[in-house]
């Protein structure tokens, strides 16, 4: 296995729509399916280290002004279990944003029957919302052989 | 995963549950189970204040909460029940992992808040009895607090001389909103009655005042319902510290619950300026008012406001000037629950950190009786 | 004294309806005279009490200080050399039900301050005076507003709704269509106890309670998106102190980073907001009385910009004048806090020596 990279669950394991949380190298990760796309967030909560990956998924809502819901059910936030902090799934970074430090986010490429395939990279700055001043870890994920894969990173 | 501080853990508040109506009913006496089941409109009241537990007003003014029953979203047993219900899951997500050595219950049930005062004193006798038999005896870390029908003290006192006797219970809990403030005289009884016992008497975020909680009108979100609470803790020690009753009951401790900690400071000083002011028209309250707070009041951390800047937190605990009556509280299982390991920055003096962890609760409430 | 000074709070105090009569119309003087209707009673400040009253101030022309130019020339003005003063009248027109008696009081206020004050008086500016229904506000607003003495709309604390409640919408919008800040003002007899729970035994209460008021008018203002509705508007806490600031604020956005999806169309943090949109008159302190002390809290604001001198006269407090700014202030704050930041937060008194 190349360094830094796990596989995690077979891809059966997490339909659509599921989620599992793993144990990788010593760290807490949720790896999340979302309408066929993986990705994968520590689980743990920059604010007071609460099981962030556990937590309701929300759609992004924003508003115009007061009286005004623009729910985006195709844009997709945990929100942590605890204080409610919002995290993009895409890029880690938080929906409410102060000038602070970033967690470092990570590549995702996926592959398939162990041919590397160029895949959907993640811009780290993904446009709307601002990022935010708390990043949860992200890390990259891979299908590979049927096979989901975290890519620690460097 | 463990996640234990490194020194004592004392947790001023938790809120358990019981797992169903059924499960209160069993403990109410027999005369009002009958009397519950007759009548409508009982069963609605009930029913409305068993969901909003006890943190809201339930005339006039509901909202959509921050969470299923304003609770972590993780806190919800694996078997079954509301959060907080099941001994063995709180003991695993909370005493066991955060090694836990006392936790001091406060079901917010409703009691104080039924328009009908022997109502609430049933089900307050229920939930003394309920926190008894399902809480106290099968895990000596928990210690309970006495719920009355505050806004009667005859039947408050009454609750309180009944079970008083038990030294499990470590305090009498009220709710910070009442139909009136809590220095004034329909009050006094119930301090005498705790006072008798020893105990102090915790307040507690949340109630129903009656009306809204702003002196301007009803807010229209839930946010400004949960922010604006602070209000409510101000005013009460407020109407406490004028109406003199801690000089009419030198011996009586309040603690403060899940009301945060930072307004104390700027209370003190608009207190402070107001009596020297104004002193003649309370010539019963004889010293500064300041004083009076950091002598006969306790509060809890929670939910722990947080400065943007390092050096706000140092600056804000000298002001507060009550490093020895800053109590820890997690919460828990609600939203804003602060966890014990992460909750008070790091960078806190050890010994101050150690007081309010663990050290000032185990000074105020009688854990080993 | 040469350190250029704005008075951000000059009480013009309303001795009796007597005194408004003759600015009412003729149905409204008949109304007084034959059921000797008194007006609003209610008073914010008790006439006799030390912090309603200084200690030491006298009556001026056998009338109160506050109830007339002459009083507000020679107690507040010439004392301080102030440059500007201006006017704010905690006459409780909210608790007048009928609307219509309510929107000529407001009125008759709005025109006695123009004649008495206003025109003999250049260093004087003033608040308008509103009635409680917004629509009838809005009308009052209009109708005074074109006049470029008037600086600011004056609302009393306490209301029967919060003022982010949009049914005040007729009101904010007139008042940033004027580009009149918005003076929410200590006081306020909406009807509604002061408390949380209910009312308290003494005014000692009253007073200290206030603080409360503002702060749940803030958090109204900010949750329900005013703020951002009105990128223009402009609020001034006015009587409020200042010292419950950093708490509330530290509270507020505590709560709003994880709540912020119940109020989406908020687009900064409250206290962000705070530092753009809102500003505080500086009397009464409400801080510690070291000094030293004092200072820490008025760094913990987070901005030199939020606070705008007031004498808040003729009521009384601690330290007076220029005394209730702390010994040790950085002369740069000082300078904002005497007539910099006024300047730059209300429009209509502008750069230069008269507005």
């Amino acid at each position: 296995m190349p360094d830094g990279r796990h596989v995690v669950a077979h891809v059966d394991e997490i339909p659509p729509g599921s989620r599992k949380i793993v144990e990788v190298a010593g760290r807490s990760i949720g790896v999340f399916n979302v309408d066929g796309t993986f990705h994968a967030l520590r689980n743990r909560c920059p604010h007071q280290g609460g099981p962030l990956c556990e937590g309701f998924l929300m759609s992004s809502l924003r508003s115009r002004g007061p009286g005004h819901y623009d729910h985006r059910p195709g844009e997709t936030l945990v929100r942590c279990p605890w204080h409610g902090w919002e995290f993009d799934l895409r890029t880690g970074q938080s929906w409410f944003d102060p000038e602070r430090t970033r967690v470092r986010s990570y590549r995702v490429s996926v592959e398939n029957a162990g041919e590397p395939v160029p895949g959907p990279y993640v811009a780290e700055n993904a446009g709307e919302p601002v990022p935010g001043p708390y990043v949860a870890e992200r890390y990259g994920v891979t299908v590979e052989d049927s096979y989901v894969v975290v890519d620690l990173g460097r | 995963m463990a996640e234990r501080a490194s020194g004592a853990v004392i947790d001023c508040d938790i809120h358990n549950a019981p797992a169903s109506e059924a499960a209160l009913h069993a403990y109410l006496p027999a005369s009002w189970r009958e009397r519950r089941a007759a009548t409508a409109r009982l069963d609605a009241v009930w029913e409305s204040q068993r969901e909003t537990l006890g943190d809201r007003s339930y005339l006039g003014s509901e909202y959509p909460r921050a969470t299923p029953r304003a609770a972590r979203t993780d806190a919800w047993p694996p078997n079954g029940g509301p959060p907080a219900s099941n001994l063995p899951f709180l003991r695993e997500q909370l005493l066991d992992r955060y090694g836990v050595e006392y936790g001091v219950l406060t079901p917010m049930l409703g009691a104080g808040e039924q328009l009908d005062h022997e109502s609430g004193a049933a089900l307050a006798t229920a939930i003394n009895e309920w926190q008894i038999a399902e809480w106290l005896d099968p895990e000596p870390r928990l210690r309970a607090s006495i719920n009355v029908a505050y806004e009667d003290a005859d039947l408050a006192a009454a609750e309180i001389h009944r079970v008083a006797d038990d030294g499990r219970f470590a305090q009498v809990l009220l709710l910070i909103r009442t139909a009136e403030p809590l220095g004034r005289r329909k009050y006094w009884r119930l301090y005498e009655a705790a006072l008798e016992h020893d105990l102090p008497v915790g307040i507690h975020f949340g109630g129903w005042g009656r009306g809204p909680i702003t002196s301007a009108g009803y807010g229209s979100f839930y946010i400004e319902d949960t922010v604006g609470m602070a209000t409510a803790f101000q005013e009460q020690v407020t109407s406490m510290v004028c109406e003199g009753i801690f000089q009419r009951f030198p011996e009586l401790k309040i603690v403060l619950i899940e009301g945060g900690i930072a307004w104390l400071a700027p209370l003190m000083w608009r207190l402070d300026r107001a009596w020297k002011q104004l002193r003649a028209e309370i010539p019963h309250v004889d010293r500064l008012p300041s004083e009076i707070i950091r002598e006969h009041f306790w509060v809890t951390t929670q939910p722990i406001e947080e400065p943007p800047r390092r050096q706000d937190w140092p600056a804000l605990l000298e002001q507060i000037g009550m490093n020895d009556r800053i109590m820890f509280a997690t919460d828990y299982p609600h939203w804003d629950f602060d966890a014990p390991d992460r909750a008070l920055p790091s960078f806190v003096d050890a010994d101050v950190r150690q007081a309010i962890m663990s050290e000032n609760a185990r000074a105020l409430y009688r854990f080993d009786a | 004294m040469t350190e250029p000074l704005i008075d951000c709070e000059v009480q013009a105090v309303v001795q009796s309806i007597e005194t408004l009569e003759p600015f009412l119309s003729s149905h409204w003087r008949e109304v007084i005279a034959t059921t000797q209707f008194k007006g609003p009673t209610d008073t914010p400040y008790p006439p006799a009490l030390p912090t309603s009253r200084r200690p030491g101030l006298d009556d001026v022309d056998d009338r109160p200080p506050g109830a007339t130019l002459a009083s507000i020339r020679t107690q507040a003005l010439d004392p301080l050399g102030t440059e500007l003063g201006i006017l704010t009248c905690a006459y409780g027109v909210e608790s007048v039900r009928n609307p219509d008696a309510a929107a000529a009081i407001a009125s008759a206020i709005n025109d006695w301050l123009a004649a008495d004050f206003l025109e003999p008086e250049a260093r004087l500016r003033a608040s308008i005076s509103v009635p409680a229904q917004p629509a009838m506000a809005a009308e009052e607003i209009a109708r005074v507003g074109a006049d470029p003495r008037f600086v600011q709309v004056y609302l009393p604390v306490r209301s029967a709704l919060p003022y982010g409640n949009r049914v005040w919408l007729p009101l904010l919008d007139a008042a940033v269509e004027h580009d009149l800040p918005l003076a929410l003002h200590f006081g306020g007899s909406p009807g509604l106890p002061p408390t949380a729970s209910g009312w308290p035994t003494y005014y000692v209460e009253e007073y200290a309670d206030m603080a409360t008021a503002f702060q749940s008018q803030l958090t109204s203002l900010i949750a329900e998106g005013a703020f951002d509705r009105f990128p223009g508007l402009r609020v001034v806490l006015a009587g409020s102190g200042f010292a419950w600031l950093p708490a509330w604020t530290w509270r507020f956005d505590k709560v709003w980073r994880g709540l912020r999806r119940e109020v989406p169309w908020n687009t900064r943090s409250p206290s962000e907001t705070v530092r753009d949109q809102v500003r505080v008159t500086l009397q009464p302190v409400d801080g510690p009385a070291d000094p030293a002390a004092l200072l820490t809290v008025i760094e913990q604001l987070g901005s030199d910009e939020l606070l705008m001198f007031s004498s808040d006269f003729p009521r009384g407090h601690a330290e007076e004048g220029l005394d209730a700014l702390p010994a040790g202030m950085p002369p740069d704050l000082r300078r904002a806090i005497l007539s910099g930041n006024a300047r730059a937060f209300y429009p209509r008194l502008g750069a230069g020596a008269d507005g």
